[in-house]
């Protein structure tokens, strides 16, 4: 039986500061050669302070998930994952971020065999309390 | 493109991006911090039960993320991605996105749309929704 008890545990705060070269890394690998992620010049000419960060930047701000840490990684699946944005992230940001699990449900999977969703959510607020980002990861575990 | 351009129901232009590479998942797994070994490692993939090494899908997600920036263009930003993962992605993949406008918003200055990536023809990898918000000029 799931635990219901775990719904609510929330991470510590984590301060996270977006760096050039992670940018440029992230970028890269995906294969985008967009300039707002590797010119800066360029970016500031569009009104940007440094370089954008791409829409799911957020992936590198390492976390652990509350509630499910000890779960066999093994057995989980990323089955949803959503970002939303108050404006973009830009490098020379820095960002606190807490994860909250907001809800953990069990379903009968369709081949058979039960499996548990983890809802969890994240909020990256700027120094001064703004929000920022949000970012909504569904985990499944079979 | 321009917040003129973008028409109800229109189907925008697919991003086709070149045959995942295995080093390609290599650089994905240091960028992002992401070292699960199924995505690298051959052994570990066909342990847990996998035919072999196969994509990120936050790989695919980060692709939607380059067609949507690139639609937003100078105007305005991608205040929203969302998907849902639906299938594998495997090294040598070709992955095509795809979006098409569902809503566009006078007032907000929005437009939805629906986006996905395919390996095949309705052969679907992620099925989702982005929003860009653009800016007031």
């Amino acid at each position: 039986m799931l635990d219901q008890s775990i719904i609510g545990s929330t991470s510590d705060v984590y301060e996270f500061e977006v760096e050039k070269g992670a940018i440029r890394k992230f970028a890269d690998a995906i294969g985008d050669d967009n300039p707002i992620y590797f010119d800066e010049n360029y970016a500031k000419k569009l009104g940007f302070s440094s370089l954008v960060a791409p829409p799911t930047f957020p992936m590198t701000f390492t976390i652990p998930k509350p509630g499910i840490n000890q779960l066999d990684k093994s057995r989980t699946l990323h089955g949803e994952q959503e970002f939303n944005y108050e404006r973009p992230i830009v490098a020379g940001d820095i960002l606190h971020c807490i994860t909250k699990l907001v809800d953990a449900y069990e379903k009968e999977g369709k081949k058979g065999g039960k499996m548990t969703f983890f809802i969890l959510e994240t909020q990256g607020n700027d120094l001064e309390g703004n929000k920022i980002y949000t970012s909504r990861t569904t985990i499944i575990y079979r | 493109m321009k917040w003129s351009e973008f028409e109800l129901n229109q189907e925008l232009k697919p991003l086709v991006k070149p045959p995942i590479e295995k080093v390609q998942l290599v650089k994905y797994a240091g960028a992002s911090g992401d070292y699960n070994l199924i995505h690298t490692d051959y052994e570990t993939a066909r342990k847990s039960g996998l035919p072999g090494i196969i994509a990120h899908g936050m790989l695919s997600m980060g692709f939607l993320g380059q067609m949507v920036t690139q639609l937003a263009g100078n105007d305005g930003f991608v205040s929203k991605l969302q998907v849902r993962f639906t299938g594998m992605v495997y090294p040598g993949d070709i992955v095509t996105c795809r979006a098409k406008v569902t809503s566009k918003d006078e007032t907000k200055r929005t437009v939805d749309l629906s986006v996905l990536t395919e390996t095949e023809p309705s052969k679907v990898s992620t099925v989702g929704s982005a929003t860009i918000t653009f800016y007031n000029n």
